[in-house]
């Protein structure tokens, strides 16, 4: 073979591997998506149906109104959207300004602080759900849709600190110096100055925020005991009924809860690797 | 404005002492705090969440797995009682601990070691594809890493399914040497895959591979990417082979890349919870328990035995602290704080 005719195949090679790949993460997506819309007599069956050939919406419409476990399935969606939505709000506000006094102050136990929040961020989740199943029992909070958006607030207020820092730090100082210099005070500085120019890393850790409070199972499941409390994360258990598995409901529900979060994802992933690998890759 | 300059050197933390003391001392009469007082109101909120709902409760959770805890005590009419090591006595005693333990241990050896292998090898191939090919496998990859964990146990419990499920479909096309139907089966269809905890594991482990390979291959592309070209090139004068500039070039660079992403996978599947909670329908099958599993059924399937849920989760916790101190050693090193 000749050099060329090698470095051709050796491309087309690496090109199939890709489309390999490609497949690979996405066929098990798609196969979610797909089902959703697949008649029954092609959902149930040992052939292999690659595309929905008897397509169908009933599954969704299904789904949309006839609801699970008592309820309209928009209660579910509703009560995700409600808690997902409130740990944003609360948590980026509390993170914004830990992340100002990480970001802009040196004072003592700033290193401590810091090495906490990468400690508790490892933290079991369903180890800190007994004693926090505990507090809001005790605090009047259980079956309350405030008792698991604080848990979520304290889950994901450790990372949303530790990336929104490095947003703050990259406002330049010089800035700020100036506005104080024309006169400006802290607070209007902060407001006019520091908040626009920190506005994209608040989108970006509240996109985090959301993901994982929309996605959390554990807390959810054990906060609420009526199903009026329920998520969507809970709400798709109750398809995998007695009767046996309905799975056209089953993906069309989980393709519901998925999409919002892929198109929040693909807005922010480049920021989460880089907050969690933190120094480890510069690229 | 000389005054500028002096202020914005540094790493931009603190007004230096000494600088500007007049203006310091006005805006700080202005909004009523000294200036070294800021940061701490600042950090009020944060620290009151983090103290008050995960410092907390670890302790909380420490103190109760030293005490029987159950309905009464949830309800608050009878006090909880010191019962000494008896929880730990009773988790160690129970074959169902260690059977969640081997589970644990097993699955993140297993799950990790795969998950490092096929993002590393992707990122090694995005590294290489053209530009455009790269975005559009990155892409790809995204969305298996996007979709909820609860998702993720969905679509695989179906790719699963003893029935319609597309991997005994798939095995059933393979030749019998290759992959030969279980005893007494004329083919794979209707082979549960999850009702037996080996199975069961097995299809964990491609579902958590699945969804966590993409971080990894991503983290290592940005690894790669950082790694000087003019290195490679020196090694290709030197007549270096692939393998060998692969070994001696990239694997030491990627060091640390690799050792926070093998500290956070084992950290990640060491807790995995959701998928396991689609895959095995609930805290059903008690032999397929991980720890987690196993803290939280313990704790709450009635009768509620907070008490020893807690002693499990402490086991859990204590071990996923020694391997976050890892982790925090690595960053720390890394990042100038």
């Amino acid at each position: 073979m000749t050099p060329l005719a090698r470095k051709r195949l050796g491309k087309i090679l690496l090109n199939a591997a890709g489309i390999a790949v490609f497949v690979y993460a996405v066929f098990p997506v798609y196969w979610m998506v797909a089902t959703g819309f697949k008649a029954n007599d092609q959902i149930f069956t040992t052939e292999f149906i690659p595309f929905p050939t008897h397509f169908t919406l009933e599954h969704f419409e299904r789904v949309l109104t006839e609801g699970v476990a008592n309820n309209s399935i928009w209660l579910y969606l509703r009560n995700s959207a409600i808690v997902a939505l409130g740990t944003v709000v609360i948590g980026s506000a509390f993170a914004l300004l830990s992340a100002t006094a990480i970001a802009r102050f040196n004072f003592k136990g700033r290193g401590t602080f810091l090495v906490v929040l990468l400690i508790v961020q490892m933290l079991p989740a369903e180890g800190l759900l007994i004693p926090l199943y505990m507090m809001v029992k005790r605090a009047g909070l259980g079956d309350q849709l405030l008792g698991l958006i604080i848990t979520q607030v304290a889950l994901t207020l450790p990372f949303a600190v530790w990336m929104l820092r490095t947003f703050v730090a990259a406002v330049p100082r010089s800035l700020e110096e100036a506005a104080w210099i024309d006169g400006a005070g802290r607070m209007t500085t902060f407001w006019r100055v520091l908040f626009p120019l920190v506005a994209p890393g608040l989108v970006a850790t509240s996109i985090f925020s959301f993901i994982t409070a929309w996605n959390d199972l554990v807390f959810a499941l054990y906060l609420m005991s009526g199903s009026e409390g329920y998520t969507m994360p809970v709400a798709l258990q109750y398809f995998f009924g007695q009767k046996g598995v309905d799975w056209g409901a089953i993906m069309a529900g989980s393709t519901l809860m998925t999409i919002p979060v892929v198109i929040f994802f693909l807005l922010v992933q480049r920021r989460m690797v880089t907050g969690l690998t933190a120094g480890a890759v510069k690229g | 404005m000389a005054n500028t300059t002096t202020v914005a050197r540094g790493r931009g933390s603190s007004p230096p002492p000494g600088h500007r003391r007049t203006r310091n001392g006005r805006r700080a009469r202005a909004s009523g705090l000294p200036v070294w007082s800021i940061p701490y109101v600042l950090l009020v909120p944060g620290l009151v969440v983090i103290a008050g709902l995960l410092l907390y409760p670890m302790v909380q959770l420490s103190i109760m797995a030293f005490q029987k805890v159950g309905l009464a005590q949830i309800r608050g009419t009878r006090p909880a009682e010191w019962v000494g090591l008896e929880n730990f006595e009773k988790i160690l005693a129970n074959d169902i601990f260690w059977s969640a333990l081997r589970n644990t241990v097993a699955f993140a050896f297993v799950a990790v070691s795969l998950t490092l292998i096929v993002g590393t090898a992707v990122g090694v191939l995005l590294h290489r594809l053209g530009k455009k090919m790269s975005l559009f496998v990155v892409v790809g990859c995204m969305f298996a890493w996007a979709v909820p964990p609860v998702a993720q146990g969905v679509i695989w419990r179906s790719l699963f399914d003893a029935e319609a499920g597309i991997v005994n479909w798939a095995l059933n096309l393979l030749p019998d040497w290759l992959a030969a139907p279980p005893d007494g089966q004329e083919s794979w269809t209707g082979t549960p895959w999850l009702n037996e905890t080996v199975p069961l594991y097995i299809a964990l482990t491609v579902c958590v591979v699945w969804a966590g390979f993409p971080f990894i291959a991503v983290s290592v592309l940005a690894g790669l990417k950082g790694i000087p070209a003019e290195l490679y090139e020196a090694a290709k004068v030197d007549g270096s082979g692939p393998w060998h500039t692969f070994r001696k070039i990239t694997l030491p660079m990627l060091k640390p890349v690799f050792a926070v992403l093998t500290v956070l996978s084992i950290i990640w599947d060491f807790k995995c919870f959701s998928q396991l909670y689609v895959l095995m329908n609930g805290p059903t099958n008690r032999d397929g328990f991980n720890l987690s599993m196993y803290a939280v059924a313990e704790a709450f399937k009635p009768p509620q035995k907070l008490g020893t849920g807690a002693a499990i989760s402490v086991v859990l916790t204590i071990i996923l602290l020694i391997i976050t101190v890892v982790y925090v050693r690595q960053i720390v090193k890394q990042e100038e704080m």
